[in-house]
């Protein structure tokens, strides 16, 4: 069995893990490190449900592998919350009814941080494309994009 | 989905990176942006018992304009030309193509190079890169070689790279003045592969008449499929509905699709005709002729 020692930063706290070479990032992050918010949906690059931000940029975690973030910044849905304050994504997801199932959330939140990181004042269709990579199967987009525009108007 | 074992490798320098694909042979992939190849290996519809991963060498991500060539490295992410200034105001084709790639969480990982290398006939860059005459660079232990993309594709999944090669550069001839570009495609959702897809590259002559023009289908046979027929039928005519109209039933008589979920025989072949008319139109007009 192939191994590495890998180390990451995860919601700004440094890991250094021995990891096999074929364990992807998302089973890093919830079976070693149990930060199981970072959701498995589809497993096949489609859904998003596993997205995390991987040295500034949202990738799918089940489509990379855990050895390829060596050296990297991730930061997970855990990371957002600050000393027992919602993240305006979190508080806009709530205020605006952005979920209902929660499934997809996580990977949904992740997205929209990091388009609100490069654009804190995107246009529907700037959020509507950010996101479409992202699929919810029960509360639709309409109040998801209205939880990203309330966490915007808060950063802004 | 877990694959199966492989081990793993990330050399610093491209000749490092060459080195590891000559010891391991057919054995060992090239491991990119990983957007196709991981799906893959998850999958288990392939394997590989050595994955190089070319993703620190440094020097393979840049999009310039050099020496009447746009240059585009080859580990160059999706969203990069998503991004770009030169892309978005010169190269339309590129443009539209970066936009419907996968998705843009895909995109971020997804490199230029590796839709081309993977050789799937369902990617959308090998029919841009048809429609644009590009020629590709493979580096291996013999040095670097130029490849012109029309001899790139060799077979189903398979392309002219040998098992220590490294697609390292896409070159585009830059385009002269009275071109444009389209990219037009028919997916079921976002990031879905299309269900067919057109791809047309032109460049009008002074008086109007078409001077150069390339048409790439994706998703259209086992191959990506460059429609030669269709592009001869153009040459030299002024751009109008009837010639149009036939160049799309030339492309469309090219295209051996397979039947799945996403469309009958029939179904695709047609799609193909409209989506080539489609894209002919919007670049033709892109090129000023319209």
């Amino acid at each position: 069995m192939a191994m590495h020692s890998i180390r990451v930063s995860v919601n700004g706290t440094p890991y250094e893990k021995p990891v096999e070479s074929r364990l992807l990032l998302v089973h890093f992050l919830r079976d070693d490190l149990r930060l199981t918010g970072t959701h498995i949906g589809c497993d096949t690059t489609h859904c998003g449900a596993c997205t995390v931000i991987v040295d500034g940029e949202p990738v799918k975690s089940c489509t990379v592998l855990a050895v390829q973030a060596d050296g990297s910044e991730v930061r997970t849905v855990e990371g957002l919350e600050q000393g027992g304050t919602l993240h305006p994504i979190q508080e806009g997801f709530w205020q605006e009814h952005g979920l209902q199932c929660g499934y997809c959330t996580p990977g949904m939140m992740m997205t929209g941080v990091a388009l609100l990181g490069r654009n804190t004042n995107p246009s529907e269709p700037e959020i509507r494309h950010a996101i479409s990579g992202n699929l919810c199967r029960c509360t639709g987009y309409v109040n998801i994009v209205k939880s990203i525009q309330y966490a915007a108007a808060r950063l802004r | 989905m877990i694959p199966a074992p492989f081990d793993y490798h990330r050399p610093a320098t491209l000749p490092e990176a060459i080195a590891l694909l000559q010891q391991h042979g057919d054995q060992a992939k090239v491991l990119s942006g990983g957007q196709s190849l991981l799906p893959l290996l998850k999958l288990r519809l392939g394997g590989a018992g050595h994955l190089v991963d070319i993703g620190r060498i440094p020097g393979l991500e840049y999009i310039t304009e050099e020496g009447g060539f746009l240059k585009i490295g080859g580990r160059t992410r999706e969203s990069e030309l998503e991004r770009s200034e030169i892309i978005k105001s010169k190269y339309p084709i590129l443009y539209d193509t970066a936009l419907v790639i996968a998705d843009p969480l895909v995109r971020n990982r997804a490199t230029v190079g590796g839709n081309l290398a993977h050789a799937d006939p369902a990617n959308d860059h090998p029919a841009t890169m048809l429609a644009l005459g590009a020629e590709v660079t493979a580096t291996g232990s013999k040095g670097a070689r130029t490849i012109p993309i029309d001899r790139f594709f060799t077979s189903f999944f398979t392309t002219a790279l040998t098992p220590d090669e490294i697609l390292t550069e896409i070159r585009v001839p830059v385009p002269p003045a009275r071109s444009g570009g389209a990219y037009v495609k028919l997916e079921r959702k976002v990031g879905d592969f299309a269900t067919a897809a057109a791809a047309v590259q032109v460049t009008l002559a002074a008086d109007g008449r078409i001077e150069r023009v390339g048409i790439g289908l994706t998703a259209a046979g086992p191959m990506p499929i460059r429609a030669t027929a269709a592009e001869n039928s153009l040459l030299n005519k002024k751009p109008d509905p009837a010639s149009i109209a036939d160049a799309a039933r030339l492309a469309a008589a090219a295209t051996e699709p397979a039947a799945d979920r996403r469309g009958t025989v029939e179904y695709k072949r047609e799609m193909a005709r409209v989506l080539t008319a489609r894209a002919l139109n919007k670049a033709i007009e892109r090129a000023g002729g319209h």
